[in-house]
């Protein structure tokens, strides 16, 4: 019969139509703003630099190595070494940025500044909701803008967090069991010479 | 000011002779602002009332010196800029790079990255196959319906690619030597429902057009392109296939494992529309049954050589051409390397511009509004285009 | 096997003297170096030779390598040839111009391989190769009026940026010097 083919994709249309009255399916769209999905762990928009503790400046991870100032492929990452040296997670005194600014116009949300970082200082936010009114300046972050504490790196990506929590726990660890047989106490944070062999 | 127009001292319609009734040839500039042209992408089309006489595809619209800025960036840097290259179809993108890279540098890749790669990639392919099927039926004037039963298909898919990746589109996935991250705890699950899922969309996709007659009428018999023609002019991919040329990059090369896995090439016979839509189809099924018998076999094991390095990476001086079946047709990468960090010589074969060559072939003859559905058909995306 | 592929044209294409090019690399694909006199003979023979049968032109490459001590400097063709009836290749061609300023044509195999077409027009465009022979030899990806050509390793590109460029060092100073030129 002519016109057979068209019959059965409008039964295709009517079976997608009355079925999205009924099975959650065929109408998969969400309202939102006022609903939202849930962003999966992986998820990545822009970067931005992990803090231990409550005080930015004082328990921020980032060294001022400039690595991921070198391996970003749009160049966004602005870098200058402060002068002074300030102490880490495990008490060796570091440089740390005096001027760390991202270009978040530039950037490209590849991910390379983190999986380049040996020191998980830098992390991958998943905000998206980042409009400004300000086109020339708002989207040059700099160092205050970027710093977030590491309860939130917690909340957005749980497991990397724990992983990365536990390892330099490790390193922690291990740096304060080498300190000890050199000093009594151990309550220095300059790093000890190697103890003599015979001590153990 | 910038001018886009054909240079002055050549006219479009010389020696063109206008016979179909009408007085004189009509020039127009299909495009660059368009809503059917798939991207930035001009026609200049000369017609005798509204058949088709000669056609002038007019791009560059969209290039971005990809393969320039790849000369001063290290190779590592290059892969997010391959993203964007098609951007619909990212993972693929990033393993043709890759491959060629590892060719560049004898690395070996493990097992488990290898299928990993074939999982994405098929992936891919039923991402970008969804994709252009439902703009085809969008050009034709079926207003969205079928457009969007695909996309809602593939927005499973590309949920699939942030869990794994973190980004729908710009994946920067694949690395020189393996892959870049694990799978998260379960994806391969995840994964497996929508593989089992996806034949019954088919089944109804087809129930909606294959046998539509309003479809066939517009598709069959429409923009022919012959299987001399084709071999001549590089088409590859779905619309070499469909003009008859059993020619398939993972069967022909049989780069990665895909000799281990069992899977058809659907070939057309006729070279038209109909048959460049029933072979992306057809090959949509092929790409289940890779992907069931991949997931089924995944190995444990490391997803990245040991050998390969992130940072530092400097290839011995040499080049290599390495290629593979991209959704769109053979995607190929070029590489010379002068043993610094950065590549000598970059350059992408974009399938999309070589299947552009034979458009004017194609399409003359026919009217306007078939001209849009044979472009349809090519399936260009213009960031590959252009580069 | 690209030994053979030498001796045999050699003997079919008379005066044309291929010269092979190794390849430093672990990928294996040496190449084929052809004169320009007799390039269309020998890409013919390729495309219709009945064990060889190279008939798809796969990727067509410009290359730029600058002057050095002992060579003036050139520009390159690179052919990428497979066969979609043996289903074996590549088979990679080279054809070199003999500067990079005056002497820098090249014969067109878009004759021999029509996917040669708009690729030898994106050599045109980005390194100034003349192909001679190509049925429609003009810009392609950039607009028709531009001048110079972009790919090549000595390309100085413009200082008079149209958008606000990002903080970098060296941007922002020619940025600011071209502000300061121009009267406001």
């Amino acid at each position: 019969m002519l016109g057979e083919g068209i019959l059965k994709g409008l039964v295709e249309t009517a079976r997608n139509f009355f079925g999205s009255f009924v099975s959650k399916d065929r109408l998969t769209t969400v309202q939102f703003p006022e609903e939202r999905l849930p962003q999966p762990e992986a998820a990545r928009n822009f970067p931005f630099l992990v803090y231990d503790g409550d005080n930015w400046q004082a328990g921020m991870r980032c060294v001022a190595c400039q690595i991921c100032e070198k391996e970003c492929p749009p160049k966004c990452i602005f870098i200058e070494k402060s002068s002074d040296k300030k102490p880490d997670y495990t008490g060796k005194q570091q440089f740390y940025p005096a001027v760390f600014n991202i270009d978040v116009s530039v950037c490209m949300s590849c991910q390379i500044c983190v999986e380049v970082c040996p020191f998980d200082a830098i992390e991958m936010d998943n905000a998206f909701e980042l409009s400004t009114t300000d086109r020339f300046g708002g989207l040059l972050w700099n160092r205050e803008q970027l710093a977030k504490p590491n309860s939130y790196f917690h909340k957005i990506h749980p497991a990397t967090a724990t992983e990365i929590d536990e390892r330099l726990a490790a390193a922690k660890a291990k740096a304060e069991a080498k300190a000890k047989p050199g000093a009594d106490g151990g309550a220095s944070t300059t790093p000890q010479p190697d103890p003599p062999p015979a001590a153990n | 000011m910038i001018s886009m127009t054909t240079p002055p001292n050549q006219e479009m319609h010389e020696g063109l002779v206008a016979d179909g009734g009408q007085d004189e040839l009509l020039e127009i500039a299909l495009g660059p602002h368009h809503p059917s042209t798939h991207g930035v992408f001009r026609m200049d089309v000369v017609l005798d009332g509204e058949r088709v006489v000669k056609l002038k595809p007019v791009f560059g619209y969209l290039h971005r010196n990809h393969e320039k800025i790849a000369e001063s960036a290290s190779y590592l840097a290059s892969m997010p800029y391959t993203d964007r290259l098609d951007y619909i179809c990212s993972l693929t993108n990033n393993w043709a790079y890759a491959l060629a890279v590892e060719k560049l540098a004898g690395l070996q890749v493990p097992e488990r990255a290898e299928y990993i790669r074939v999982i994405t990639a098929e992936l891919t392919r039923l991402v970008n196959h969804t994709a252009t099927i439902g703009f085809l039926t969008q050009e034709m004037g079926a207003s969205g319906t079928p457009l969007m039963y695909a996309f809602r298909e593939r927005e499973k898919i590309l949920d699939l690619f942030e869990s794994l990746t973190g980004s729908r589109m710009m994946c920067n996935y694949m690395r020189f030597g393996g892959c870049r991250v694990e799978l998260p705890a379960g994806w391969l699950e995840q994964t497996k429902k929508v593989v089992k899922d996806f034949p019954r969309f088919l089944d109804e996709y087809e129930q909606l057009l294959t046998g539509n007659e309003i479809f066939m009428a517009r598709a069959q018999g429409v923009g022919v392109l012959k299987k001399d023609l084709a071999i001549n002019a590089g088409i590859t991919g779905p619309m070499l296939r469909a003009s008859g040329v059993n020619y398939d990059i993972r069967k022909v090369d049989k780069y990665g494992i895909y000799d281990r896995f069992d899977f058809k090439i659907p070939l057309g016979e006729h070279g038209d529309v109909y048959d460049r839509y029933m072979v992306r189809m057809l090959e949509m099924r092929e790409s289940l049954k890779i992907l069931n018998q991949a997931l089924r076999d995944l190995p444990q094991g490391p997803i990245m050589d040991p050998k390969a390095k992130i940072r530092g990476f400097r290839p011995k001086p040499g080049e290599s051409y390495g290629r593979i079946e991209a959704p769109k047709g053979e995607l190929g990468f070029y590489l010379i390397s002068d043993g610094s960090p950065n590549p000598f010589r970059y350059r992408v074969r974009p399938p999309s511009l070589i299947n552009l060559t034979v458009l004017e072939d194609m399409c003359r003859g026919y009217s306007i509004a078939d001209t849009i559905v044979i472009f349809g058909t090519v399936d260009i995306v213009l960031g590959e285009v252009d580069r | 096997m690209l030994e053979e592929i030498k001796v045999r044209l050699e003997t079919s294409v008379p005066g044309c003297s291929p010269e092979i090019i190794l390849n430093g690399s672990p990928s294996g694909q040496h190449s084929l170096l052809l004169d320009s006199a007799h390039a269309v003979e020998a890409a013919t023979f390729l495309r219709d030779d009945a064990e060889l049968r190279l008939d798809y032109c796969s990727n067509v490459t410009g290359v730029d390598w600058l002057p050095t001590e002992t060579s003036p400097g050139y520009l390159e063709a690179v052919f990428h040839l497979y066969s979609m009836e043996k289903k074996h290749g590549p088979v990679v061609l080279r054809l070199r111009t003999e500067n990079r300023t005056d002497r820098v044509h090249l014969p067109s195999l878009t004759p021999v391989w029509r996917s040669a077409e708009f690729q030898e027009r994106e050599i045109f465009d980005l390194y100034g190769i003349i192909f001679d022979g190509h049925p429609d030899l003009r810009r392609i990806l950039m607009w028709d009026e531009f001048e110079d050509h972009p790919m090549r390793k000595d390309y100085v590109e413009p200082d008079d940026y149209e958008y606000e460029p990002t903080a970098h060092d060296d941007v922002l100073t020619k940025a600011k010097q071209h502000a300061i030129r121009q009267p406001q």
